[in-house]
């Protein structure tokens, strides 16, 4: 377990430094520092000083790859590439176009984005569930078939019109709570649900056609029908030896991610102006703040690997037939 | 007469119309493809989905046809004609009122007066501050105060008319056949309104009844009224909407035309080859799905912005550099949805490699490369439709959260995303502006949920574990 | 048929139909049944017959496309079928208990095996959890799993086949039921398994005075466990009687003919009778005997009108319109089956130089673990075995499953590539073969796979099919040469050639086999590997195609490596026969020396445990302990020591040599020591 816990971790590193490559090769080789310095500047301030200033102010006016003029390891060490993208690794975001240190922001911004996407998570997981049993308990009846339906009306509506339509209805004309914003501590339940309810809707449909699939898949297996035979009711199937098995890809879905919750969500907060990473992330997108979109992308992909690690460590809890080897 | 333009994603478009011939022209002869079709025609479900989609279909080829209009009013001396730099499609010929009708600003659906209070100058220095009439919408009443009556009367012209086309169609369906087959007309009719025609018919013909209906009432009261209001810069909100519909098809389907080639040929090849090639593929797929997709659409989106701002004369015209965003905006999202099918595809070629008919083809010394498109292939086609299927409402609807991150299409575009990326901000306004959002929000939904019914059928057609095994039990 | 009053349980005219597209099967049609208190009464029947539909509407654990149309199932008098759902509930497991034939899906893969034994127990008997748990214990030990406490804390997956059946069995012990329903219980284990279970059943019933209704296609079984038979075809009891009877004189045209299509020795150089046609479609109502479009002895009649039950007396009766009142009985009981006169089955000498040279084949698989994947062992599924098969003769490899058998025929084919030894095919070594050069050679070895239905390409033509290897190989590039070629082979395998445009689906599982067997001759092979190639085929279709292999072999000259666990099959067609265990052969010579004259403690187990349709045989099974070891990790010395009746101390300390005890004739076993 250890060993292959190791291995996996071994593995992590190299697609690492392939997604490092990449966004090196995006932000640095399209465009030069140059190009994006004038798109900072904007068309009409644009002097070759004025972008000089920007690129040395930022740390951009370095070679790409190779520093000549530097003796020994500074030639290397002393570049762009390593200075923006080998130093990710030791997690050192460094500071945003603005100036920013982004080691920081990231840590004040996680708590709110973790208050909306846990909730969210576990009322989703726990509605989903109960919804998809219900309707599996029911198969074959005109609830279970009028259950897919609205199911599936439901995951063709547009997230944006649940958020939209949330925020209208609950926000402006019921008036119940704060459209948007977001405090800590207590206060923070109100500024919580909406969005959570919001992020609710708009996955209930999907979820609970898919868990029920899981489930009527299960309940056609041959060890329902011994279950049965040995006179269970039809209530004991389902919920021991069914809602065990299903449960098994339903948890491990959700495991793969929750590391991925620290980002937030880009939408959500966007919309209801919570101060976490996902409006982070927008903001930093709108103001074309390239070092933050960086670090996030860099972020992303380890709490990515992070997921598939935590999600075959949650296998081998679940399901007693997977041992890691 | 004209001057065609082709833009990128018109190329595309018509590549995988192409496509989808060729392929429809390959399947006709082959049983185990045209069985799971025909299962999808004999549901109702899927007739009807897919006579929407049809629908919708149809309108965003027509709009892919692109030319530059003529100017009217040649200058004197000038022989040779001259060309807008504008681009329009063939659609937008049919719709022609609907794009030229502009207003100044908003307007509400049916409405004859602007949404705003304006200063009009009354002569004689006197002033007053009310609503201006619309310069289009309901222009053709002399009194205002008739609007209902008017609309009404329209309603029902356009509901004639549309049920009247239709039962022109129904009969043309059913007469045809009687003259054929020298059966009584009124013996099919009864027949098919039974429903004990072989193929569901009668859902088809409601289908196109009701899309016929809806398009006989646009006739009727789009060309005299604003019939979904106006937006903020006084455009038809009606045709903003019905132009969103290439939009949204482009994504849905471009995207995947883009991705296919690779996850299938990286999909099967990591499957059945094994070893260093499957190293190779496994780790492409990792590390391009570990980056969260929206930050790798938005690392490129930017990018492109950074490149089109920098290099503005690489552009003929506004037009062609909102195509080509719209182009790139379909690769990377190709980019960020093929690792799950190479994922699917590789794990099914794992399993079917050591099936034995693929073992018994090694064994007559069938070459890898051969074994592969006439044994796996073909076996794995399946999944490759479903995917497509099922993605296609996804791309969709993701078009319309990405634009309002202003990580989607040019803001230049008329798409869903962008009309209620500019219309959701007027929600706080006095009375609301709602249309705008509704119509979008409508369309894309109709879209969407037939693409979703549709995408039901396919998958219950196709997936062999949904038919239960062949075997006998 | 009277209904006696001591019944326990009573059938009477039960109808289900199953809905599939495009119609109604009518599964059971009018099926009655009487099973007594304690004994053992078996219904007998082909795959499709209807006998699972039979056991599962007793219990009412239909799936959910079938549907009880009509009928009755009294228990003790009580009609189940009219019972309300909770008090069915109530039956299920404590009355009446059911396993089922796979014993692995059968078991819920997440609950511990004491928990879903103790689940049975609280239902019916209201005990507390820990007691429940002590009773499952106790019923683990009474159906014979050694450890049985530390066995209920351990899951399904941990268990072996056979022991997962024995769970099985005492999950449905649990409500101590009068009736235990036993569906194929064994067809999914090997024989020396399935010899344990079956008296495991035996004594369970005897001890318990549980009746138990078997369901199992094979006559041996019947003729070892049952008391009773019914005999189903179709849907219907063609006939029943006293095992014993009815194994003495089959009545019913099918059963004869069912025992006439048995391989077995006294057959050997003749052809297997076979019953032509196929089981009618159950879609259609049929107004005659359903068995009269395949019956040698049907007339007018029988197309006509549906032939009535007709009771003989002692029990038996029989659904045939040759035993109506009134018929001369004595004219419709012709003379058992004449054996076919043997056509060319000369056997050849032993050629001097064989075809095919095997030595010291190995077929490792690394196992690796740690931080960098280190090999850490290997899996030795084939661990230095030796062939020779010369041109026109047949070898047989038996084994049960596990044993590597499979695992040779690839290797031989270099399907797999073999870890080390030597594979010389007409004195080229294969081996070292590789690209163009190995596809070439490709042709003349082929290879006959189990699975009817997972060999061939389900989106290609049977045309196509056959036509492939030739495509591959370019040995006739005219296109309408190889569309005649291919209706020849067709022909040849008693196909018709209009088949070249169907699909594989359209095809029975005897038909595609057809299909596999030509699509292998179209290259003109000179070995084929048989893969168990009858396996997965009832009785009657079983003989179809060794009939067919045996024809082939005598006008083409093809070697076969025959991969097999039936012996009865090796007896029938193969000329040598070589026993696998864990990897290595550890007896091989003629068949009639190995299987008349058993060396090997291991061939005589194997020998003794199948079943034999003579419920007179009388024959001593050697009962072996445990079960087929793991190829990871071979027990020393004699890898059949821990099971072995006969082993001793060397047995435990070195592996055997391989030594000659007759013409042929050689077997690695210390109770055979080297002079």
């Amino acid at each position: 377990m250890i060993a292959y816990l190791a291995r996996r971790l071994l593995y992590a590193l190299p697609i690492l430094v392939g997604v490092n490559v990449l966004t090196f090769f995006l932000f640095f080789v399209v465009n030069s520092p140059d190009d994006m310095a004038r798109l900072h500047l904007g068309v009409k301030r644009v002097t070759p000083d004025a972008i000089e200033k920007w690129k040395v102010e930022r740390g951009y006016d370095r070679p790409l790859f190779w520093n000549a003029p530097r003796p020994g390891l500074a030639a290397l060490t002393d570049t762009i590439f390593f200075q923006k993208s080998v130093r990710l690794f030791t997690f050192d975001f460094g500071r945003s176009d603005e100036g920013r240190e982004i080691s920081r922001d990231i840590a004040e911004r996680m708590g709110p984005s973790l208050a909306i996407a846990v909730p969210a998570l576990l009322v989703g997981l726990l509605v989903n569930v109960t919804l998809a049993m219900t309707l599996a308990f029911f198969r074959g009846t005109y609830l279970d078939a009028w259950g897919v339906v609205f199911a599936v009306v439901l995951m063709s509506v547009s997230s944006l019109f649940y958020i939209i339509g949330g925020q209208y209805l609950v926000g402006k004309l019921l008036r119940l709570v704060p459209i948007s914003g977001y405090e800590g501590g207590l206060d923070a339940v109100k500024f919580i649900v909406l969005p959570v309810l919001v992020s609710l809707a708009a996955g209930v449909g999907s979820g609970t056609r898919w868990y029920r699939t899981l489930f009527l898949e299960e309940l056609g297996r041959d060890y329902v029908r011994t279950a049965r035979a040995k006179g269970l009711a039809e209530r004991a199937v389902l919920f021991k030896h069914v809602l065990r098995n299903a449960l098994i890809p339903i948890l491990t879905g959700v495991v793969v991610v929750l590391p991925l919750l620290f980002l937030g969500s880009l939408i959500t907060e966007a919309f209801f102006g919570i101060p976490g990473l996902g409006s982070y992330t927008i903001d930093a997108i709108h103001q074309q703040d390239f070092a933050v979109v960086r670090a996030m992308v860099f972020l992303g992909s380890v709490l990515y690997i992070l997921g598939l690690l935590l999600t075959d460590i949650s296998y081998t809890l679940v399901d007693p037939r997977v041992r890691l080897e | 007469m004209i001057s065609p333009v082709v833009l990128w994603t018109d190329a595309l478009v018509f590549t995988l119309v192409g496509v989808a011939v060729v392929f429809g022209l390959y399947a006709r002869r082959r049983e185990h493809l045209r069985e799971p079709w025909r299962r999808v025609a004999r549901s109702p479900k899927g007739v009807s989905a897919g006579t929407v989609l049809a629908a919708f279909v149809a309108i965003g080829l027509l709009d892919s046809l692109h030319f530059h209009p003529r100017l009217e009013g040649a200058e004197a001396g000038g022989s040779a004609e001259h060309y807008s730099t504008e681009v329009a499609s063939v659609f937008d010929l049919l719709v022609w009122p609907l794009r030229e009708r502009v207003e100044k600003t908003y307007s509400a659906p049916f409405a004859t007066h602007a949404y705003a209070k304006e200063t009009i100058d009354l002569g004689g220095g006197r002033q007053a501050r009310e609503y201006p009439r619309l310069v289009h919408g309901g222009a053709h009443l002399s009194d205002a105060g008739t609007r209902g009556a008017d609309i009404a009367l329209r309603s029902l012209a356009g509901l004639g008319a549309g049920i009247a086309l239709w039962l022109a169609l129904v009969g043309l369906f059913v007469a045809v056949p009687a003259a054929r087959r020298g059966e009584r007309f009124g013996r099919l009719w009864r027949a098919l309104w039974a429903g004990h025609w072989q193929w569901p018919w009668r859902t088809f013909l409601v289908t196109a009844g009701v899309l016929l209906t809806l398009v006989t009432l646009g006739v009727t009261l789009a060309g005299t009224y604003h019939v979904l209001g106006t937006d903020k810069v006084g455009q038809d909100v009606l045709y903003q909407a019905l132009k969103s519909v290439r939009t949204g098809l482009v994504i849905g389907t471009v995207s995947t035309l883009v991705m296919l080639p690779f996850a299938i040929a990286l999909g099967i090849s990591a499957g059945y080859f094994r070893g260093l090639v499957d190293d190779v593929v496994q780790y492409l797929y990792t590390t391009l799905s570990s980056i969260p997709g929206v930050l790798l659409i938005a690392a490129a989106v930017l990018m492109l912005q950074v490149y089109v701002a920098n290099h503005p004369d690489d552009f003929e015209s506004l037009a062609e550099s909102a195509d080509l965003r719209l182009l790139f905006l379909s690769i990377i999202l190709g980019v960020t949805s093929w690792t799950g099918l190479a994922r699917l595809l590789r794990a099914e070629t794992l399993k079917l490699s050591q099936v034995e008919f693929v073992l018994a083809a090694q064994a007559l010394g069938v070459a890898g490369g051969r074994i592969l498109v006439r044994h796996i292939l073909p076996n794995v086609m399946h999944i490759v439709l479903i995917t497509v299927v099922l993605d296609f409402s996804g791309l969709v609807l993701a078009e319309a959260v990405l634009s309002y991150v202003s990580i989607g299409v040019d803001p230049t575009t008329i798409s869903w995303g962008n009309m209620i990326n500019s219309a959701r901000l007027e929600l706080a306004r006095e009375p609301v502006v709602w249309w705008s959002l509704a119509a979008a929000f409508f369309f894309m939904f109709s879209l969407v949920l037939s693409a979703n019914l549709f995408a039901d059928v396919v998958r219950d057609a196709f997936d062999p574990r949904l038919r239960g095994s062949e075997r006998p039990a | 048929m009277t209904a006696s009053p001591r019944a326990l349980l009573e059938v009477r005219d039960l109808r289900v139909s199953l809905s599939v597209p495009g119609g109604t099967v009518r599964a059971v049609d009018g099926v009655d049944l009487t099973v007594m208190p304690g004994e053992t009464h078996a219904i007998l029947g082909e795959s499709g017959c209807g006998k699972s539909m039979t056991a599962l509407s007793i219990l009412r654990l239909l799936p959910a496309a079938g549907r009880v149309v009509d009928g009755s199932v009294r228990l003790d008098g009580t009609d189940l079928l009219r019972l309300p759902e909770d008090a069915m509930r109530a039956v299920r497991g404590r009355r009446v208990a059911m396993i089922f034939q796979e014993p692995q899906s059968s078991l819920n893969p997440v609950l511990t095996v004491g928990d879903q034994i103790a689940e049975g127990v609280r239902r019916h008997q209201g005990l507390s959890r820990r007691a429940a748990l002590r009773r499952a214990v106790e019923l683990l030990e009474a159906v014979g799993i050694p450890d049985p406490s530390r066995r209920a804390s351990e899951y399904p997956h941990q268990l072996s086949g056979g022991m997962k059946q024995r769970v099985m069995i005492a999950t449905a012990l649990a409500g101590e039921p009068d009736l235990l329903i036993a569906d194929e219980p064994t067809t999914a284990l090997d024989v020396t398994i399935q010899a344990q279970v079956l008296e495991l059943l035996d004594q369970l019933r005897r001890e318990r005075g549980m009746a138990v209704l078997l369901i199992t296609h094979d006559l041996g079984v019947v003729a070892e466990s049952a008391q009773r038979v019914a005999v189903m075809y179709a849907g219907q009891v063609v006939e029943e009687g006293v095992t014993a009877d009815l194994f003495a004189r089959p009545l019913h045209p099918y059963t004869r003919k069912l025992f006439a299509a048995l391989p077995a020795v006294g057959k050997r150089g003749g052809a297997l009778e076979v019953i032509p046609g196929t089981v009618p479609s159950l879609t259609a109502h049929v107004p005659g005997c359903r068995f009269a479009p395949r019956c040698d002895q049907a007339w007018a009649l029988c197309r006509a009108a549906a032939p009535g039950w007709h009771p003989l007396g002692r029990g038996q009766g029989v659904r045939c319109h040759l035993y109506a009142e009134g018929r001369d009985r004595a004219r419709s009981l012709p003379p058992g089956p004449a054996v076919v006169p043997a056509s060319m089955a000369v056997p050849r000498d032993v050629t001097p130089t064989p075809l095919l040279r095997v030595r010291g084949l190995q077929v490792h698989f690394p196992i690796r673990r740690g931080l960098l994947q280190r090999v850490v062992g290997q899996v030795r599924a084939v661990d230095g075995v030796d062939l020779d098969l010369a041109a026109g003769r047949t070898l047989a490899l038996v084994g049960e499953s596990g044993c590597g058998k499979t695992t040779v025929g690839h290797a031989v084919l270099q399907l797999l590539r073999p870890t080390a030894g030597s594979v010389r095919f007409d004195g080229e070594e294969l081996t070292r073969l590789s690209g163009p050069r190995l596809r070439q050679r490709r042709r003349e070895l082929q290879i006959v796979f189990q699975d009817p239905y997972a060999s061939m390409n389900p989106r290609m033509l049977v045309g196509d099919i056959v036509e492939e290897g030739m495509l591959a190989q370019g040995t006739l590039p005219d296109r309408t040469a190889r569309r005649s070629r291919v209706a020849d082979l067709l022909a040849q395998v008693g196909l018709d050639p209009g088949a070249t445009d169907r699909y594989p689906h359209e095809f029975s599982g005897g038909q595609r086999q057809r299909v596999a067997i030509a699509r292998a001759l179209a290259v003109e092979p000179r070995l084929v590997v048989c893969d168990e190639p009858t396996s997965a085929l009832d009785v009657s279709v079983q003989a179809q195609i060794l009939n067919l292999l045996r024809n082939l072999q005598d006008h083409l000259g093809l070697a076969y490596l025959f991969i097999t666990h039936n012996l009865a099959v090796v007896e029938y067609l193969a000329h040598e026969v070589a026993v696998m265990y864990l990897g290595r052969i550890v007896e091989r010579g003629p068949v009639g020396a190995v299987l008349r004259g058993p060396a090997h403690p291991y061939t005589r187990a194997l020998l003794s445990a199948v079943p034999v349709p003579d419920p007179a045989g009388g024959r001593a099974v050697i009962h072996l302990e445990g079960e087929l070891p793991s190829p990871s990790q071979p027990p020393r010395g004699c890898h059949f020591h821990p099971r072995c009746p006969e082993a001793r101390d060397l047995c435990r300390e070195s592996y055997p040599e391989t030594v000659g005890v007759g013409t042929g004739h050689r077997v690695a076993c210390h109770l055979h020591p080297p002079s």
